[in-house]
């Protein structure tokens, strides 16, 4: 037994006394976020009198601006593409900068190695990121690092930004073009991504800019998402990102009958949903099964001649078929996951970047996510009050990551797809191994067997319930069948050492993570 | 017909040594799961694969789809511990490959009851069917059909080894199945047991596929073989009743209640005379419509 | 009974077990490798050894490399590995 004052959280998570006394966090308590006002702070500038912003060499910019003890940003737009993060992070090792603070909007496998190097050598000793996998966070939790990393949803953290709780005292961002004032965009050059939806936020709050590419344009290059206002030096070095490593995963739905079979009844939610109608709004994410659920639900649209005002997100080619095909009015891009994407943004007016922001705070005057309808979400594990974990894996360990989870769960209707069981995994347990999503903000879960619906959603119930090929089942049956399937499994052992904080897309409190047991 | 009618769209080829494959074979909604212990399975594994068939059957649920197992041929050591083994699992239909003669079936029921006898189930309980798979278990089908009256389900045209014995190849249009299709179907309904076509190995080749699917359809087969659960939906699709043949099941559905109703002995709907084979096929089509998904919970048609 | 031969049974593929018996002489030793490893461990191995006790073996080494297969796919694998480790001229038709 823990011999530890907790207190249960509205998730009736065990939030340990201590952490809350040191770090001042309240607990969670709803996904209703209201009346929230915050004063924005803004960044340190620094007249800038050069000629021009050029460095000769990333060495040269890191020496000039980065202390002990500071905090630095990245972005993550290059996905497995990118080569900034390791570059800066193999000159800041060598160098023997210590006591870092790192402040990505994510981590990417990429990146895994060489953080995970900083981390034993001292260089970094605190973390805050949407998510981590691999070795990384495999090491984070076998309690390498001293102090908890704090994970935040895409919206979590432009908040976070926006009050000073993250205070970037470096942000080294790479771009695909700039020119020697800074003027950059994520749409054209050896290595682009389309939308620099993340970046954005660390370009207009941080104290020092370094825009690093690798394809100098002449001035003034236009159209410029960071802008020379924001930005202190511009470095030139090779190669910025891997174009052939920069599209996420899976382009082309999937062929696998059983996510087929999902996304199809996926797709038969929607459209026996209440907002399935002309003028409708959607986000659903990248990977073959989301993909198969586009698919599909162009068809359905086709079919029964209902447009969508918007589609959201992390943007890819079939999104942006549906724009060209008029099935879309605009696509409002935070991310782009493959060329086709990126490039559609170049060429429509009615494609639009948005910063993280504008996509998912809840503390600024108006995100998208504010006015979304429909999305479909994954799970790795949803336990039978409907709480989401996309975070940490069967065995406890960290290996996934927030996005825009939590975000985009705030939609009228938050469909989580997922299979029922996964090799001998059970995606749908008694309680998660951790609190990402809360389950107030999810309304129905689609397995390949059938759907749950949270009972909250009585309207939801009555138009869902008797649709033939739809068999619905209650989430407490769907959690006993797969358990049936494969066993009870043993419960998972952790030490008392919190090695992460899932914070609440309002800066609350809303689960820990702890050191496994091995 | 000794064997029940039951929907028959789909028999899906499971191979028996894949774990992966059976243990998810139940959420693709085929009709019928066929386990192969035969071709799919090498032959250093067939003791291996009896065993694991044997385990799945007895403890995994496939919902409602009639369970087949494909035994391997009676001209090999393996048949005899494959009929042991599945009759004392329960599987519901035990399919013979290479089917030539009745004889070859008699001695497949021979090798069943005393399985039966041994593992203390009912007599009779396993159903069977016959692969055809040659030019001379093509020209047998009828005697074939006729055989185990009270156990055969059906028969199937088994297309890859009749292809070679016919020393032809597989065409795109497959025409060269045209006279064993027939012959098999004909027997079939002859004996009054079920015809099943022969698997369309292409599974990228959707538009094929459905071709082949309207064929056999419009020709009268019971359903389709076939070897990927994508292509159970194109099946399913193909058999789904129109609209127009929904709604005159249904209006002799209403007739024969009304009938009853009166009294009368005489069924009629719009001056026609309703009888047996009417109400069959209306039955048929009220069965294939709920398991299209096209009725709602009235009965009533379910416009797309 | 002896175990009179190393045997194997199962594959490596995912949803599969690979199960390798082999003579030893002071009892049941159980190697196993798997992602579930803390959630099934104790389960997995149970299987294998109830299939041993059923065909009444006191000395086996076995080696298990699972790759997520459920008890009946375990209990499969180790009952074709123990029919083959000990030369069976039938299955024994009492512990299927």
């Amino acid at each position: 037994m823990r011999e530890e004052i907790t207190l249960k959280n509205k998730v009736n998570r065990e939030l340990p006394d201590e952490i809350l006394k040191t770090t001042g966090y309240k607990p969670f308590e709803s996904v209703e976020v209201k009346d929230l006002v915050i004063e924005r702070v803004s960044a340190k500038v620094r007249q800038s009198v050069k000629p021009n912003k050029l460095v000769d060499s990333l060495e040269e910019v890191v020496l000039k601006t980065v202390k002990d003890g500071m905090t630095i940003s990245f972005h993550h737009h290059f996905r497995e593409g990118d080569y900034v993060f390791n570059k800066v992070m193999r000159i800041i090792i060598d160098h023997g900068f210590k006591d870092l603070r790192i402040a990505p909007s994510s981590l990417t496998n990429v990146m895994n190695d060489i953080l995970v190097e900083a981390i034993e050598k001292g260089v970094v000793t605190n973390i805050t990121s949407s998510g981590m996998r691999g070795t990384l966070g495999d090491v984070v939790s076998h309690g390498a690092l001293k102090n908890p990393v704090i994970f935040r949803s895409h919206g979590g953290r432009a908040r976070a930004i926006e009050t000073g709780e993250i205070h970037i005292d470096v942000a080294f961002l790479g771009t695909p073009n700039a020119d020697e004032m800074g003027n950059a965009n994520g749409m054209d050059g050896k290595a682009p991504f389309g939308s620099l939806g993340y970046a954005l936020m660390d370009a207009q709050y941080a104290d020092t800019v370094v825009a690093i590419t690798d394809s100098l344009v002449s001035y003034p290059n236009t159209p410029a998402s960071i802008k020379q206002t924001q930005v202190d030096y511009v470095v030139k070095i090779d190669a910025v990102g891997n174009p052939d490593k920069i599209g996420a995963g899976a382009t082309r739905f999937t062929k696998d009958p059983k996510e087929l079979k999902i996304a199809s009844m996926v797709n038969d939610v929607i459209v026996n949903s209440p907002y399935f109608k002309n003028g409708f709004s959607f986000q659903t994410g990248t990977g073959g099964a989301a993909l198969a659920v586009t698919r599909f639900l162009r068809q359905s649209m086709i079919d029964h001649n209902v447009k969508a005002t918007f589609g959201l997100g992390g943007i890819t080619k079939p999104m942006v078929d549906l724009l060209e095909e008029g099935l879309v009015d605009k696509l409002m891009d935070v991310q782009d996951f493959d060329g086709g994407s990126a490039q559609s943004m170049h060429l429509n007016k009615n494609q639009q970047e948005i910063d993280a922001s504008w996509y998912a705070d809840p503390a600024n005057k108006g995100a998208m996510v504010d006015k979304l309808d429909v999305v479909i979400l994954s799970a790795l594990e949803i336990d039978t009050k409907f709480n989401v974990n996309v975070m940490s894996g069967s065995d406890g360990v960290i290996r996934g990551a927030i996005g825009g989870h939590q975000d985009a769960g705030t939609a009228k209707l938050t469909i989580i797809s997922a299979p029922l069981v996964r090799g001998r995994i059970a995606t749908v347990v008694p309680d998660v191994t951790t609190v990402i999503t809360p389950g107030d903000s999810i309304d129905v879960l689609v397995t390949e067997i059938g759907i749950a619906i949270n009972p909250k959603r009585t309207d939801l119930l009555d138009k869902l319930s008797n649709i033939p090929g739809l068999p619905v089942y209650t989430i407490e049956e769907l959690q006993k069948i797969a358990e049936e399937k494969l066993g009870k499994p043993e419960p998972l052992e952790f030490t008392d050492k919190v090695v992460a904080l899932i914070e609440y897309r309002d800066g609350s409190l809303l689960d820990i993570i702890r050191e496994v047991k091995d | 017909m000794a064997v029940a009618e039951r929907l028959r769209r789909t028999m899906m080829f499971v191979p028996g040594n894949n774990p992966a494959m059976i243990k998810d074979a139940g959420i693709f909604e085929a009709d019928s799961i066929m386990f192969d212990l035969e071709d799919a399975v090498s032959l250093a594994e067939k003791d291996a694969a009896r065993v694991l068939v044997y385990e799945a059957v007895k403890n995994i649920d496939f919902g409602g789809a009639e369970l087949v197992v494909r035994i391997n041929g009676l001209d090999t050591p393996f048949w005899q511990k494959d009929v042991r083994a599945m009759v004392k699992a329960g599987i519901e239909v035990i399919r013979a490959p290479k089917v030539e003669t009745a004889a070859m079936m008699e001695e497949l029921e021979v090798e069943i009851e005393k399985a039966e006898k041994e593992f203390g189930i009912e007599v009779g309980t396993t159903h069977v069917m016959a692969a055809l798979e040659s030019a001379l278990g093509v020209m047998n089908a009828l005697e074939i059909a006729r055989s185990c009256p009270e156990r055969m389900m059906g028969i199937a045209l088994s297309g890859m080894d009749y292809r070679v014995d016919m020393k032809t190849k597989s065409y795109p249009d497959e025409g060269e199945l045209y006279f064993a299709r027939n012959m098999v179907l004909h027997a079939a309904r002859a004996a009054g047991v079920a015809a099943f076509d022969t698997v369309f190995g292409n599974v990228d080749d959707e538009e094929g596929f459905v071709k082949g699917v309207e064929l056999i359809h419009q020709l009268g087969f019971d359903g389709k073989s076939v070897i990927n659960p994508r292509q159970i939906p194109l099946v399913n699709k193909v058999y789904a009743p129109t609209k127009k043949e929904v709604v005159h099941a249904q209006q002799v559905m209403e007739a024969i209640e009304e009938a009853k109703q009166k009294g009368s002995g005489v069924i009629s709907l719009n001056g026609q005379m309703v009888d047996r084979p009417i109400v069959l096929q209306a039955e048929r089509v009220l069965m294939l419509a709920k398991a299209a998904n096209v009725l709602d919970e009235g009965g009533n048609y379910i416009e797309k | 009974m002896e175990i009179k031969q190393h045997a194997l049974a199962g594959t490596l593929e995912s949803s599969d077990v690979q199960i390798m018996i082999a003579p030893a002489n002071n009892g049941i030793s159980i190697d196993l490798i798997s992602d579930v490893k803390k959630q099934f461990g104790k389960q997995i191995e149970a299987t294998v050894r109830q299939v041993l006790a059923a065909y009444a073996i006191e000395n086996a080494d076995v080696q298990v490399i699972d790759k997520g297969a459920l008890d009946l796919v375990i209990k499969a694998r180790a009952i074709a590995a123990v029919e083959r480790a000990i030369e069976a001229k039938d299955l024994n038709w009492e512990v299927l």
